[in-house]
């Protein structure tokens, strides 16, 4: 079972699936950034000098589309100010400075057997995963709770969990899934309860052979969550792909997956709703899947939020040199890090590391219009068409030819056998019509 | 921060950064080109095979001059990289040769083949810009320029291979304008489609049905007169499939080529099989495997979407059928395919991809 329309097979390269979750030292410093989600960014509740708490709320949301900030560990706050986050954006930053002695971090326990999850109520889910400050985990980030909240007239009937990781290298969910089935599991049939709804399924790619064994198995005691297998295919992580892949619904232009009747969360997810829910845990660390042939000791690494990439890296046994690229996510539709001291956010589901001879993409060769990259796009484009309208100045004419609707997968890019960046030019199209419609100019 | 850390930052400009996606699945132009090539190998030998050294001096003449001419213009005349190691010279030089008569004079070969990659190709701007197939132009150059030439066919095994300094040098100091037998020493023939026209003429002036010379399987085979590289159709199926296999072309432009083809020829057997051919024989005579499979499915100049390319080879396949039929040519294989390049546009203008989420009623209270 997949999505029917187009789609990729890039190499796997899934090294550190073998590799147990292993719990990272806490950096000297921790710069915990204020905006790890996609919204407005907290406003800060601590100031200098103060003592905080791990766990301790020190970053109030501001709005709806926005998220709670907790501290990652006892200590102090050295500085308020804005740093620049590993893309090179200023941000403003809590800089904290640990205690010697600290409660570890831990993966959340499971569940105790006795525990009856329907002491919850739909409500009581919603303000929780709001007051620890979820947001998705797959690399999105956008504020679960929001998706929790159904308006009017618009109804769901289905919970999917994302157990895909259809990006290359990463290895975040697998490894969550092997090793917290039982949390992933209490944590969608939460989200099921907060949505009101009969069935949860977690779609998870057939190359995860042992974690589909494992939730299968144990979702047995779970009468309304069922796993699906997936046929293994690039984008399906993609939540419009995934929902056609799972229920055959197409959520059309424009539209949310609620407009399908469906929710999408990620794993990862559905287990910091559990941690969330039930042992009353903000979102304080996460699991990173550090990767690429430059590393001496890839593998999965439980950080605490804050931890400067330059410092994961050491710890990771990475020793960069010239003309390096690090990649922060998967190679497929990660950005490329500019500033190594940035932090580890709540949507930091992996950092890359390639070669030199691996950072460069190859120059562009004339188009032989050999139609790859249309047979390649899920959202049936014509990703050939677009970028040449954009190039030449011509985006508006892209508009009617759907350019919104680009997911910047980077199949296009991926399978050209001319190396041309279409989606780069996508993106400036795109851009631009966002652009002109905030001026009034399109429609 | 550690010392490690620190020093990393210092590094922190020697970064290279780009927008995604940072892994490339590794398809090239020149691989697609070459395996194309490769896939035509088979084909062009059994032409060769069949008949003699003049084959042979004819592939190498369209090559050289193809790869010649496009060197010239892009780095002389143009001014632009030179990128003839992409095989797509090689390729038109290649297809143009196939599509040749075996005793066809050098050196009109070697004008077709300018024209095809100067007229056909750079005057476009070079790989990927031009509207028709540059070897198809350098044929329809040959044919309008050479009709008696490019219709001259030769018996296949009539040439001696035993080639001597003088047959060599008659072949090389034909001016054309004689007669080409006495230049290569070989057999002449009709080919097939002439003789599918011989047979409609006959039936309508005499009562006797008239016997065609092939049999089907020769037809398959390839022990047929024609051009170099159309004769065997196996040898053509063989590259054509090899092609689908590797993925370098899609199965939906020969198919509907072919099929658009036998329909039309279909319907006038049926109607009158003393005055018509079979369509089998149809598709297995002429350049209509070598169009269906190599030419049609020209990338450069075919559609871009599955429904776009079947619409694209049915008329195609139509057209060919009519010109065979009707048109005072017995080939129209490759008219019906510039014909079909020069409609592209239009089909990519209006056949258009199905867009996800489109003409879907949203459905959320099925369960």
């Amino acid at each position: 079972m997949s999505f029917p329309q187009g789609g990729i097979h890039p190499p796997e390269s899934k090294f550190t699936a073998a590799d147990a979750i292993v719990t990272l030292p806490l950096a000297p410093e921790l710069h915990i950034a204020l905006h790890q989600h996609i919204g407005k960014p907290a406003n800060p509740l601590v100031k200098v000098g103060d003592e905080v708490k791990k766990g301790q709320l020190i970053g109030e949301s501001d709005g709806l589309i926005s998220a709670r900030i907790h501290s990652s560990v006892n200590g102090k706050v050295k500085k308020i100010d804005k740093l620049k986050n590993a893309l090179g954006i200023p941000q403003p930053t809590i800089i904290i400075i640990p205690e010697a002695d600290q409660p570890p971090h831990e993966l959340p326990p499971e569940p105790e057997s006795e525990m009856d999850l329907a002491q919850f109520s739909a409500e009581q889910i919603v303000k929780a995963i709001q007051d620890k400050g979820i947001v998705g985990s797959g690399g999105a980030t956008f504020p679960t709770n929001v998706k929790y909240m159904v308006p009017d007239g618009k109804s769901a009937d289905t919970l999917i969990i994302n157990g895909v990781e259809c990006e290359p290298y990463l290895t975040v969910d697998h490894r969550l899934m092997l090793e917290c089935p039982e949390q992933i599991l209490s944590g969608t049939e939460l989200l099921r309860k907060a949505l009101g709804v009969e069935r949860a399924i977690i779609g998870i790619e057939a190359n995860k052979p042992d974690a589909i064994t494992e939730l299968t198995n144990r979702a047995k005691s779970h009468p309304h969550v069922s796993v699906q297998a997936l046929e293994v295919k690039y984008p399906q992580g993609a939540e419009k792909q995934l929902i056609k892949a799972i229920t055959g619904r197409e959520t059309p232009s424009g539209k949310l997956p609620l407009d399908v009747g469906c929710v999408v969360n990620n794993v990862g997810t559905a287990m910091m709703v559990y941690q969330a829910v039930v042992h009353e845990e903000p979102f304080i660390d996460r699991v990173v899947t550090v990767s690429g042939n430059a590393v001496a000791k890839p593998g999965n690494y439980l950080v605490p939020l804050g931890t400067p990439i330059s410092y994961l890296l050491e710890q990771a046994g990475v020793e960069l040199i010239h003309g390096m690229k690090l990649i922060l996510g998967g190679p497929m539709m990660g950005k490329a890090v500019s500033h190594i001291d940035g932090p580890v956010i709540k949507g930091t589901s992996g950092i890359l590391v390639f070669n030199p001879d691996e950072a460069s993409r190859p120059a562009e060769k004339p188009c032989i219009r050999c139609s790859r990259c249309v047979h390649a796009c899920p959202m049936g484009l014509e990703p050939y068409f677009l970028s040449a309208l954009v190039r030449t100045g011509n985006y508006v004419d892209a508009y009617p030819q759907s350019i919104m609707d680009c997911v910047e997968c980077g199949s296009c890019v991926y399978i050209c056998p001319a190396d041309k960046p279409l989606l780069d030019y996508i993106r400036e199209g795109k851009f631009k019509i966002i652009q002109d419609r905030r001026k009034g100019k399109l429609k | 921060m550690s010392t490690a850390a620190q020093a990393n930052s210092s590094k922190k400009d020697l970064l290279k950064v780009s927008l995604s996606p940072h892994i490339s699945g590794g398809a090239s132009v020149n691989k697609i080109m070459w395996a194309v090539n490769f896939a035509l190998l088979p084909a062009l030998a059994v032409g060769i095979a069949m008949f003699g050294w003049s084959a042979l001096i004819l592939s190498i003449i369209c090559v050289g001059f193809a790869v010649l001419t496009e060197f010239v213009l892009a780095k002389y005349i143009m001014k632009k990289e030179v990128m003839i190691s992409d095989g797509s010279a090689v390729l038109t030089g290649i297809l143009l040769a196939m599509n040749l008569p075996p005793a066809f004079p050098w050196w009109m070969a070697a004008a077709g083949t300018i024209i095809a990659i100067a007229l056909g190709k750079m005057v476009f701007g070079g790989l990927g810009q031009n509207v028709f197939n540059p070897a198809l132009v350098g044929r329809a150059f040959l044919l309008a320029s050479f009709p008696q030439q490019m219709t001259y066919f030769i018996e296949p095994g009539s040439q001696n291979w035993n080639l001597t300094g003088q047959s060599l040098w008659n072949y090389i100091s034909q001016s054309g304008a004689e007669n080409i037998s006495s230049s290569v020493d070989a057999v002449t023939a009709a080919t097939a489609l002439g003789e599918f026209a011989t047979k409609a003429s006959e039936a309508a002036s005499s009562s006797v049905p008239f016997v065609e010379s092939y049999t089907t399987l020769d037809l398959f085979l390839g022990n047929i007169p024609g051009s170099i590289g159309e004769i065997s159709a196996l040898a053509l199926l063989i590259g054509g499939l090899a092609l689908v296999i590797r993925k370098v072309i899609g199965f939906e432009t020969p198919l509907s080529f072919l099929g658009g083809l036998a329909l039309i020829t279909g319907i006038f057997w049926i109607a009158d099989p003393n005055a018509y051919t079979d369509p089998l024989r149809h598709i297995l005579s002429g350049g209509a495997m070598l169009g269906a499979w190599f030419m049609a499915t020209d990338m450069v100049t075919s559609p871009m979407t599955v429904t776009g390319r079947i619409v694209y080879g049915l008329f195609g396949g139509i057209l060919c059928a009519l010109i065979r039929l009707f048109g005072s040519y017995p080939e129209g294989c490759s008219y019906a395919i510039l014909i079909m390049n020069a409609l592209t546009p239009l089909i990519d203008r209006y056949i258009k991809p199905k867009r996800f989420g489109s003409k879907t009623v949203p459905k959320t209270q099925e369960a």
